[in-house]
């Protein structure tokens, strides 16, 4: 087991803690990079739906895991960013233009999506980001002239400084630096004043306002950070798929996208990356599997929703902390072996909260 | 004659047909320890909350060094000096100790939230500013055994010092503790006694505090109100309001009313 002797202030807001992490963070870099060079073509695509949704993930982590603020409405916001792309590129705005113009238009239909969170809480927080999401949605599928409406909109690949991003390896590498910078943006915030904020927020608001942390900022704020990342990571998804239609992002989305941070393990950034290659890699596990089942199984309707139900019934009753909780049992497990105790990460029982002046 | 520190002009609050707080003054002078006491539901956590802008007074106004802190929104308040610990502990859970503590920081952050994404150099420095500032209020508490746990994980008595360190880490001017002994032992009251004390004397910070023990309340306070059903009762020494027969009412009953008991209940 490692004991990190802290001796300067920096080492608490370092990126790595410890060589072992340089390490394994430098292999996993690695491997990714040299991915193309081994994977079928397919699975490279796949991995870059894994980046991409990787994007929404952590912002959604921000929000969901760290702000505590419900949205079930982030395929609406996937839809901003990759109709914003689809329509700017179409009409000849350079790659990175559109992507920033994604991200900014997301994130003001994020602020006006938040602006309920400032008065209500939990579900109902929920119910009213899902209306929201609805409306976006009809309003892509209504503004025929501007997105094409229910025919669709076809999407050309990206073209940067005249290299063509089409398929395949470049369009991974895109992909893939897009995440990272996602990734190290969220953990950025997390380290910082902003970051404690939303963790304030998430667990006693009552008592984060008394700390003189602005609610109606910092609830808005993660809004639009979040809406931000899911609109660029429409605007790559746009590049992706190429063709764009209102059915793409609907309420089903977005409730999948919730399940992915909360399979993946709400409150950690790592959650948000194993939950993003969880709802790629699925389908595809189903797939695999579906020869072998009976057939009134494998031709079954809505096989598909139903394990992922399943899962999120299991991973809520189970190991509530998801995958990522999962992995940190495991791995205390042989840090500490033998002397690991069942029990070690049960969670005292929260003390009695008062009025929470609700 | 310049303004008291701190004054509460006939400040009064109505949830429905109930009078929670009623037409109540007090003020406190700069380094004093005041203290509210009185039977539950007298309205003290009350006080507590229109001084912090939870609630909205529906009369009057309070003033903090000639400034109307009842005009400023409920966040605004720790940026003018008044910091507050709650009854119940309102700790944020799931985050480590040094972190509550550095959120108690947070009107005293330098950098903005898009430096902070890039985590510039300045972002960098500021947040070890920061920890220096937070590690002082750590080696007052004794708290540096926690620094890295989780609030979640600790026992009752050392949340109730983090809370206290929390509101410590805002550089307070007036600290409003609501009833800070509450669910600890003799030890620990003893050390919150002391703590009590070493903050005032030694930070210069004017504390307002709500106290059901009474030993305590006798050690730390130089002032206290005692209040019943949101009106003040008697203000004054510790000793001398303890002894107010009001007081004494509010508490245990007229003797009238206990030969009334005491014949009903043979």
């Amino acid at each position: 087991m490692r004991f990190i002797f802290k001796t300067r202030y920096e080492q608490d807001i370092e990126l790595f803690q410890h060589g072992g992490k340089v390490f394994w963070y430098g292999l996993l870099m690695a491997v990714l990079l040299v991915a193309p060079v081994f994977v079928s073509p397919y699975v490279l695509t796949q991995l870059s739906q894994v980046c991409i949704y990787a994007i929404v993930a952590v912002g959604l982590m921000l929000l969901a895991g760290f702000t505590g603020q419900l949205s079930l409405g982030h395929a609406a916001f996937m839809a901003v960013g990759a109709y914003t792309q689809g329509v700017l590129v179409t009409a000849g705005v350079p790659f990175f233009v559109g992507i920033v113009a994604a991200a900014l238009f997301a994130a003001a239909v994020g602020v006006i999506v938040g602006l309920p969170a400032l008065r209500v809480k939990g579900l109902y927080l929920g119910i009213a980001t899902l209306a929201f999401g609805t409306i976006i949605e009809e309003i892509i599928a209504r503004a025929e002239h501007v997105t094409g409406g229910n025919a669709g909109l076809m999407v050309p690949p990206v073209n940067l400084f005249g290299w063509r991003f089409a398929d395949g390896p470049s369009f991974y590498y895109l992909c893939l630096a897009f995440a990272v910078a996602a990734t190290l943006i969220v953990i950025n915030i997390l380290r910082s004043p902003t970051g404690r904020a939303f963790v304030a927020i998430r667990d006693s608001e009552i008592s984060a306002q008394s700390m003189g942390v602005n609610l109606a900022f910092y609830k808005t704020l993660s809004f639009a950070i979040s809406a931000a990342f899911a609109g660029v990571a429409g605007g790559l998804y746009a590049h992706n798929i190429r063709f764009l239609s209102p059915d793409q992002f609907t309420v089903v989305q977005s409730i999948e996208l919730v399940m992915m941070v909360v399979i993946g393990g709400l409150g950690s950034v790592h959650g948000a990356i194993y939950g993003a290659a969880f709802l790629i890699a699925l389908p595809q596990m189903i797939n695999a599997v579906k020869p072998f089942l009976p057939l009134f199984l494998s031709e079954a309707t809505g096989l598909q929703p139903t394990v992922f139900g399943a899962v999120l019934i299991l991973v809520v009753l189970f190991e509530p902390l998801g995958i990522y909780g999962a992995w940190l049992k495991t791995r205390t497990y042989f840090d500490l072996f033998p002397f690991y105790r069942q029990g070690m990460f049960r969670r005292q029982k929260a003390f009695q909260k008062s009025d929470r002046l609700k | 004659m310049s303004a008291p520190f701190f004054q509460a002009e006939g400040i009064s609050v109505q949830f429905g047909g109930l009078k929670a707080v009623d037409g109540v003054s007090f003020h406190v002078d700069k380094g004093e320890v005041f203290t509210i006491i009185g039977p539950n539901g007298a309205g003290k956590t009350t006080v507590f909350n229109i001084i912090s802008r939870i609630y909205n007074p529906t009369a009057g106004r309070i003033m903090l060094e000639g400034q109307e802190v009842t005009k400023l929104p409920a966040h605004r308040i720790a940026g003018l000096g008044i910091a507050r610990t709650f009854q119940n502990i309102e700790l944020f859970e799931h985050a480590t100790v040094l972190q509550n503590l550095l959120i108690g920081a947070h009107v005293h952050r330098t950098t903005n939230p898009l430096a902070e994404a890039l985590f510039l150099p300045s972002v960098k420095r500021a947040e070890v500013a920061l920890r220096e500032r937070v590690e002082e209020v750590i080696d007052l508490l004794d708290l540096a055994v926690h620094r890295d746990a989780m609030v979640a994980g600790l026992p009752y008595g050392a949340r109730k010092v983090v809370e206290l360190g929390r509101a410590l880490c805002t550089r307070p001017k007036l600290l409003l503790l609501d009833e800070p002994s509450s669910g600890l032992n003799v030890e620990e009251t003893e050390d919150m006694a002391f703590w009590i004390e070493d903050i005032t004397r030694d930070l210069g910070i004017t504390v307002i505090m709500v106290e059901h023990d009474m030993t305590l309340v006798s050690r730390v306070s130089d002032r206290v109100m005692a209040m019943n059903q949101g009106r003040v009762l008697a203000m004054g020494q510790p000793a001398e309001v303890q002894r107010h027969p009001a007081v004494v009412e509010a508490y245990i009953g007229t003797p009238a009313a206990a030969a009334e008991l005491e014949r009903a209940a043979s």
